[in-house]
């Protein structure tokens, strides 16, 4: 497979974007989310620089999956929040507008369909084609791009169920990379994958940001975060406890705090990025 | 990168030279069809009348020609036969279009206007206004029988929490339940002699009492509402990871799906109203379809409404003539048929999906 990526940004969204600063960044501001009377997400702020890949870590239950589906507009993020990435204002955005703007890539390891790989894929192109028309050759060849873009199309006729984790995966990922987005969402997307897909989908997504497209993925796997995000972002009860590269925030002291338990932090020996050795004889 | 993933020889899916038919060809044969068993089936039936006296009956009726036929003869053909192929067609392809719809919404593929209680409101609708003298509308009594049950099913699943599947079949189950007790409950109160023969043949589904207005009904439904929802297989088929990857793609989730449901509640009340509880077609058909052209709502849409069009005209000649003189109630005949194709079908979708 070519590192070369892939799917230009549509020209439509790219139009409506001036001259990108050098600040240009999703920013978001006093985010909440109120589940069944409790607080889920808290008045959450945070940035993250287009083209930098981003990764949310927190314990069970701190908000992650909620803050992503707040971003994706999913969920109503409250009054007075505001989402702004590159200059457009998500929230007041209309709904089949943002779809063309930012994808979500959620886990799907036990959704039944028998749709085939490519028609899965297909689907990433819903909000580009009008309501009563057909696919097009140029949709076609998106999703035949896509597909090649995670080493799937040898998959593409095959049944979406007869696949392995990492092999859907993949295929969740080259759906939303057919929607064409400017901002990639991902929602624990290495679950129950083995290390080698989980490092495979990762290398993907990096090589999806280092041609331009902004990435925020929740992740659990603290090493594994460190070696690929740009800037991670640590939630805790629906709140930010800190936020910046890893090599900062990722503190022996700070896992303690967010998590409870007793850890390690040591410089990988080629990249030095953080890697998490934890206490487990105490 | 290293690898090169390549999909293993042998495990293409049965079915996949089918599916590279493509879909365009199978609307037109399927169409095709479709015509074909609407001239066949109006010729077929007990009065003894050729093939040849049949098509001058109709011929002249449509301007062509004159009838050899005597008033009564071409009566049959014409005031009877006639109507009721075109209702059966038109009932069919409504209730195919319901339930393929129903199960993409609900992502459940035992969904369909029974299992979420669309047929039996439309049916106490009916039973009130041809037992209890309501003053409305046979179709407009079933369409009103049927939104409440659809309103019923969808706010008590929406007040047990979130709009999630399983919680919108388990309420339609309840729903289901009661409005048909107090179908049973308004017969069992009222019916006597003709009007409980009457309604029984009505309830198990029968398209024996359909003329001109019938046909009026259930061929003008599959135009007003049909048609449009053909059209929304991309939409649909957005559904198929759930709400939230509907969401993502650009799809109002909560409005769509009002609009979505308010239509099946049109198209089976419509087709209740004529025909009664015909069951298993709009389980099955969608169903058998899938399993021919692949899982995509766009292919699906329209030749389950083709198919469930000439599967039921063909059903309810058979339930006219088959056990002739006597008739049988034709929703008979589609659970005998259904029933055992669609443990037939769960099983094939057991080893080859």
């Amino acid at each position: 497979m070519t590192s070369t990526p892939l799917l230009s940004p549509s020209s439509s969204a790219a139009a409506a974007v001036t001259e990108a600063d050098a600040d240009a960044a999703l920013t978001a501001r006093d985010i909440s989310f109120t589940r069944d009377g409790r607080l889920v997400v808290d008045g959450v702020d945070c940035t993250i620089p287009v083209g930098a890949f981003g990764a949310i870590i927190g314990p069970n239950g701190a908000g992650k999956s909620t803050l992503l589906h707040l971003i994706a507009g999913i969920l109503p993020a409250g009054t007075g929040a505001s989402i702004d990435f590159d200059g457009s204002d998500l929230l007041s955005m209309r709904r089949r507008d943002r779809a063309r703007m930012l994808a979500l890539a959620e886990q799907h390891g036990d959704t039944d369909t028998a749709l085939r790989v490519r028609d899965v894929v297909m689907l990433g192109r819903t909000p580009h084609i009008g309501r009563w028309r057909s696919e097009g050759p140029t949709d076609r060849a998106i999703v035949a791009d896509a597909l090649d873009a995670v080493s799937m199309s040898a998959f593409a006729d095959r049944v979406f169920d007869t696949l392995s984790g990492g092999e859907r995966q993949r295929v969740q990922l080259a759906r939303a990379l057919a929607q064409q987005p400017r901002l990639l969402l991902l929602d624990e997307p290495t679950n129950h994958l083995d290390i080698r897909a989980q490092l495979s989908l990762l290398s993907l997504v990096r090589a999806q940001t280092a041609a331009g497209l902004t990435a925020i993925a929740a992740l659990h796997d603290l090493t594994i975060a460190a070696a690929y995000a740009d800037r991670i972002i640590v939630l805790a009860d629906g709140r930010v406890v800190t936020s910046g590269p890893a090599s900062e925030v990722l503190t022996a002291d700070l896992i303690a705090d967010v998590y409870g338990v007793r850890a390690d932090v040591l410089p990988h020996p080629r990249t030095g990025r953080p890697v998490i050795a934890f206490d487990t004889d105490s | 990168m290293s690898q090169i993933l390549t999909a293993p020889a042998g495990t293409r899916e049965r079915g996949a030279a089918l599916r590279r038919i493509p879909v365009a060809a199978w609307v037109v044969v399927q169409f095709a069809l479709l015509v074909l068993s609407i001239v066949t089936a109006v010729t077929v039936g007990p009065a003894d009348i050729t093939v040849g006296e049949v098509w001058g009956s109709v011929l002249s009726h449509l301007g062509i020609g004159d009838t050899s036929l005597t008033a009564l003869r071409d009566g049959i053909v014409w005031e009877l036969r006639m109507p009721r192929v075109l209702t059966a067609g038109a009932v069919g392809a409504g209730l195919a279009l319901s339930g393929t719809v129903m199960q993409s919404l609900t992502r459940n593929s035992l969904a369909d206007p029974y299992l979420l209680g669309l047929s039996s409101g439309a049916s106490l609708g009916a039973v009130a206004v041809i037992l209890l003298g309501i003053g409305l509308l046979l179709p407009v009594a079933a369409f009103l029988g049927a939104l409440a049950a659809l309103l019923g099913t969808l706010l008590l699943a929406s007040a047990a929490g979130s709009l999630t599947p399983t919680r919108t079949v388990l309420a339609g189950l309840a729903v289901s339940s009661f409005f048909g007790a107090l179908v049973s409950l308004v017969i069992f109160w009222t019916a006597s002699g003709d009007a409980y023969q009457e309604i029984l043949s009505w309830l198990l589904g029968s398209l024996a009492g359909a003329r001109w207005p019938a046909v009026a009904i259930s061929v003008g439904a599959i135009v007003v509402v049909g048609i449009p929802l053909m059209l929304t297989g991309r939409t649909l088929d957005a559904f198929t990871f759930g709400d939230n990857a509907a969401s993502a793609l650009g799809v109002g989730v909560t409005g769509t799906r009002w609009m979505l449901l308010t239509a099946t509640a049109l198209l089976t009340g419509a087709m209740v109203a004529v025909s009664g509880s015909i069951g298993f077609v709009g389980l099955i058909l969608p169903h058998m379809v899938r399993l021919v052209v692949g899982q995509r709502n766009r292919a699906v849409l329209p030749l389950a409404a083709l198919t469930g069009a000439v599967f039921l005209i063909w059903i309810d000649t058979a339930a006219r003539t088959v056990f002739d003189p006597r008739e049988l109630p034709v929703g008979i005949l589609t659970a005998v048929i259904g029933a055992p194709v669609f443990a037939l079908l769960l099983l094939r979708a057991r080893r080859f999906s």
